[in-house]
């Protein structure tokens, strides 16, 4: 009896997934137990909600996502317009609603919201999609992107616009286009850098040269870069990174995380956070290939690039290739929002993989 | 229509997906190359840099820039005291040792709150004080106790201090400790760096307004750093240069004489210098010390201060706003000249009342004041002439001519926060109410906006800049504290420039006319009692704000409930033919302007002018009230 509900219970997730994830799980509080030891009860509590919405989330078939698609995507462009009009402003930025009992960002929604859309929206134009669709589809993908990136946040204005770009590109959009665009965004790189706000120019700049303000801007990326490169090859140990204990690295159990394994566990740890995350993108990319409808495979396909964006935006960005932006690494650092993010992620692909069959049969 | 092959699309869907996967494994392998450059290649370069690290930059917070009034009186200051300070990185068993040193030296749970606050913030080399202002003899007892706690230190560190305490508080406004919205506004300037290590950061008045000229910038100390993170010797130094230093156009003495003439009495008093702008006093009473907010102010005198009746946390010269009352006369008849709508001999006949609709508007004076004429409307304050006037004008002849004197908008002066007051008008009015039926105008209204009645509001720092405008012969300075901001690094000197914003197209006779009756009031008029004597010549103007409307009944002072009695207003400026000083004056529930403010103006100016000090308050002129009604 007790089995049988158990069985039932885990019986929508998928194993190599859960393995995966659950490999990444672990290792973050590894090294959550050396930058912020006070810290890892919370962090198991984010792990319990994550895991609870991926299971209820792997439960919903992907039929009945779709409906979801249109509303979560007009209730995430609405609030967008609200936090716009009556925010909170933290730190500059106006990112937060205030609802009285609590504060959500609405643009961490449209992390999954976007793919959503756009995969109901080709779902809908299944016959070849015209050149218009396209441009109907980028309309859909900019206007939330733009009220995002006015906030500002910058770095999840990327990661919105990459979710959207990806299902357009699974889609099929013709290379000629692409290409095209790519060559246009390179000549307007001179325009946009007009309107970017000072401190995110700063943030470019610094990129090219953080030694130029090392107490300021450029302190992040210096002291990062050293953690990594003073790892060596086999790392300084756990808890052994001096970088990380004497508290050189900024926001050591967020968005800098990587740098504190990066010092303790070397180019080996390395490569190891690195194969697990090219085994979930591999297995993500998998069940889209299996997938039974249009908009199952557009979707799985864009869920698991955005891991993969996260996941090379956030080691770009503290390794130094990459300008400082706002990214957390995937299932990594510490927080409950991005957390629940990904684990959406997670339980839609499992759902997509368990209906892969249903509507060939 | 093309027709739908379902492999063949899968086939696109599946390549697209190789292509992915592609990109992933050549974004990741770039990653990839990039930790070996740095974890191989450049291993060496960043081991000995991440040694280098043992060297640690501390930062050394600044010394906050002075105020100092025009003649170099300091108001607000920093002296040293004992802090008692623990450096966590350099302790074990954090708890203990403050258990421990509560033995020797009083430690409060506030203490320890705020010790705890401040160790989440930091980082560990830094020292965090535990307790601050240290008697001596709690220092001795410590130094004998000191070998039993290793990483704790006594410490000299700078405090702000407000030597006069309650003094000008509402001008110099307070710091207190760094907050969320304060830091805000550090990264909205991105002076995050700056402010490493600064624990103050300015709340109210010159403080708040003043905070990024008067921090200055804060200085380094490179800390070698053993391989457990404590400090070992410091190697190198970048000192921090001081704030600037704000001297400011108040003059300090006459700012307390002005304060000191209130009594215990509520209200304001702003002073300004016609020719510059420049405020001479700005007294808002009661106030309250800011030394109680420095360190973080205690729960029980937060509670005092905000729950007081008297409200002295109020900047009444800034933030309150007051029906004009009578002040609002001269204005008025400068503003008929002007527009046309009267001519200074054209005489009324006033029978003691004005009939509008069948209503009637009472003049203070039973019976009336007989044939009024433009002078003698001022001078003995004639209620009938302005409600005849107000009518002619017009409501929004009248809003935009007091719109030009600054009236119900803020003038700009250099503290943050100040109201509006409200200048009524048609278009006032549409805004301010949501009903349709209470938006409109209705003729009756602007009959008592002419004696300063009615939707008037205006906080006493515009009637001061209206005053100096007018003193001023329309020439339009911004009014401001801070004359000057002084480097103290290099000694320059930024003035703030007295330059007039504007020139307001008013005529010298229309001016000399309403100058002419001020000047009268104070010789034979409602303010003649006040002014009997003085050695120059002043123009002033009195009034009487009611707060309460006591219907059909006669008005007594002495039957009234005091917070129910009506303010006193007096506006002046002397001397009258060139001008040193305007000012406007309120005193909440003081009765009559004659009464109760213009003792105090004849104080201040009697000051400024001569140099002579008061011996006591300014007395409330009981017997004004009869001689001269209002």
């Amino acid at each position: 009896m007790i089995r049988d509900l158990a069985r039932r219970l885990v019986a929508p997730i998928d194993p190599p997934l859960m393995l995966i994830a659950g490999l990444l799980l672990l290792l973050a509080i590894g090294i959550m137990g050396s930058a912020s030891p006070e810290r890892i009860n919370a962090q198991l509590m984010n792990v319990a909600v994550a895991l609870v919405v991926m299971r209820i989330l792997a439960q919903i078939p992907p039929q009945r996502l779709m409906h979801l698609a249109v509303p979560v995507y007009l209730a995430g462009v609405l609030l967008l317009i609200a936090v716009a009009l009556f925010g909170d402003v933290s730190k500059g930025a106006r990112r937060w609603l205030n609802l009285g009992f609590m504060r959500v960002q609405p643009s961490e929604l449209m992390k999954i919201a976007m793919p959503l859309l756009l995969a109901w929206f080709f779902q809908q134009r299944e016959a070849m999609p015209r050149l218009r669709d396209y441009g109907i589809a980028a309309l859909l993908l900019l206007v939330p992107v733009a009220l995002i990136a006015r906030q500002p946040d910058l770095g999840t204005a990327i990661l919105v616009l990459a979710a959207g770009f990806y299902v357009i590109f699974f889609a099929g959009l013709s290379w000629k286009i692409m290409i095209g665009m790519a060559v246009a965004a390179a000549a307007a790189a001179p325009l946009a850098w007009n309107l970017l706000h000072d401190y995110q120019r700063n943030r470019i700049i610094t990129l090219f040269d953080p030694e130029k303000d090392p107490l300021g801007k450029g302190f992040h990326i210096i002291q990062s870069t050293i953690a990594i490169g003073s790892g060596g090859i086999f790392g300084k140990g756990w808890r052994e990174g001096t970088q990380a204990q004497l508290e050189f690295i900024p926001e050591r159990h967020t968005d800098f995380i990587f740098a504190v394994f990066s010092e303790e566990f070397g180019l080996f740890g390395n490569l190891l956070l690195l194969a697990l995350y090219a085994l979930l993108i591999g297995r993500g990319l998998m069940i889209a290939a299996n997938a039974a409808t249009l908009f199952s495979r557009l979707l799985a396909g864009a869920v698991t690039m955005i891991f993969f964006t996260y996941a090379f935006v956030n080691m770009g960005m503290v390794s130094g290739i990459l300008p400082v932006v706002g990214v957390p690494l995937p299932l990594v650092s510490y927080g409950g929002t991005a957390l629940v993010t990904l684990f959406i992620g997670i339980g839609i692909l499992m759902s997509i993989h368990r209906n892969r069959m249903l509507v060939q049969k | 229509m093309e027709f739908k092959n379902p492999q063949e699309e899968l086939e696109r869907f599946r390549s697209r997906l190789a292509v992915a996967g592609g990109f992933v494994l050549f974004c990741f392998t770039l990653l990839f190359i990039r930790f070996v450059w740095l974890q191989i290649v450049q291993h060496d370069y960043y081991q000995t840099r991440a040694e280098d690290n043992r060297i640690s930059l501390v930062p050394i917070t600044p010394n906050r820039g002075l105020i100092l009034d025009r003649n170099g009186v300091v108001l607000a200051r920093n002296y040293p005291a004992y802090t008692l300070e623990i450096t966590p990185s350099k302790t074990r068993q954090l708890e203990q040792l403050i258990d421990g040193l509560a033995e020797i030296i009083e430690i409060q749970p506030k203490d320890r709150k705020r010790f705890r606050q401040l160790l989440e913030e930091s980082r560990n080399f830094e020292s965090l004080p535990i307790r601050t202002r240290l008697t001596d003899e709690e220092v001795a007892k410590f130094i004998a106790h000191r070998y039993r706690f290793p990483g704790v230190d006594i410490k000299a560190r700078l405090f702000r201090q407000y030597p006069n305490g309650a003094f000008a508080s509402h001008m110099l406004g307070y710091i207190g400790r760094v907050n969320d919205r304060d830091l805000e506004k550090i990264e909205a300037k991105e002076l995050e760096a700056n402010y490493r290590g600064t624990e103050h950061f300015g709340k109210t008045g010159l403080e708040q307004r003043y905070e990024f000229e008067l921090h200055g910038s804060t200085g380094f100390e490179q800390v070698e750093v053993d391989a457990g993170g404590r400090a070992v010797r410091t190697l190198a130094r970048t000192a921090p240069v001081a704030g600037s230093n704000l001297t400011l156009t108040v003059d300090a003495e006459l700012q307390r004489i002005a304060e000191q003439a209130f009594g215990d009495r509520k209200g304001a008093l702003v002073a300004i210098e016609p020719s510059t702008g420049g405020i001479l006093a700005l007294v808002a009473v009661p106030n309250y010390d800011p030394n109680l907010f420095v360190d973080g102010i205690d729960t029980q005198n937060w509670k005092e201060l905000n729950e007081s009746p008297d409200k002295p946390m109020v900047n009444r010269a800034l933030n309150g706003a007051y029906p004009p009352g009578s002040t609002f006369k001269p204005f008025m008849a400068l503003g008929a000249l002007t527009i046309g709508k009267r001519r200074p001999e054209q005489a009324i006949s006033d029978p003691g009342f004005f009939n509008f609709g069948g209503h009637h508007f009472r003049d203070d004076k039973k019976g009336g004041h007989g044939m009024v004429d433009m002078y003698k409307s001022i001078v003995h304050s004639c209620d009938t002439y302005y409600y005849m006037l107000a009518n002619d004008m017009g409501i929004d002849n009248i809003a935009a001519f007091m719109g030009q004197l600054g009236l119900g908008s803020r003038t700009g002066v250099d503290i943050d926060g100040e109201s509006e007051g409200v200048l009524p008008s048609q278009e006032w009015k549409r805004k301010r109410f949501k009903k349709p039926e209470q938006q409109k105008w209705y003729a009756g209204e602007t009959i008592s906006i002419g004696i300063g009645q009615g939707y008037n509001a205006y906080t006493p720092i515009q009637l001061a800049h209206a005053t100096a405008i007018l003193a001023n012969n329309g020439v339009v300075f911004r009014p401001h504290l801070v004359k000057f901001i002084t480097d103290t690094k290099t000694g320059e000197r930024t003035l703030i420039e007295p330059k007039p914003t504007r020139t307001l197209g008013l005529k010298p006779e229309h001016i000399e006319v309403i100058k002419n009756a001020m000047v009268g009031v104070n010789k034979e008029g409602t303010g003649a009692r006040a002014f009997a004597g003085a050695e120059y010549v002043s123009a002033g103007k009195t009034g009487t704000a009611q707060v309460y409307s006591l219907k059909g009944t006669e008005y007594k002072a002495g039957t009234v409930k005091k917070e129910l009695r009506d303010h006193a207003l007096f506006i002046a400026f002397a001397p009258a033919d060139e001008p040193k000083i305007a000012l406007a004056i309120l005193v909440e529930n003081g009765g009559f302007g004659a009464q109760a403010a213009a003792p105090i103006a004849r104080q201040v100016l009697d000051y400024y002018l001569l140099g002579k000090r008061p011996k006591a308050p300014a007395q409330p002129d009981e017997a004004a009230v009869e001689e001269d009604d209002e």
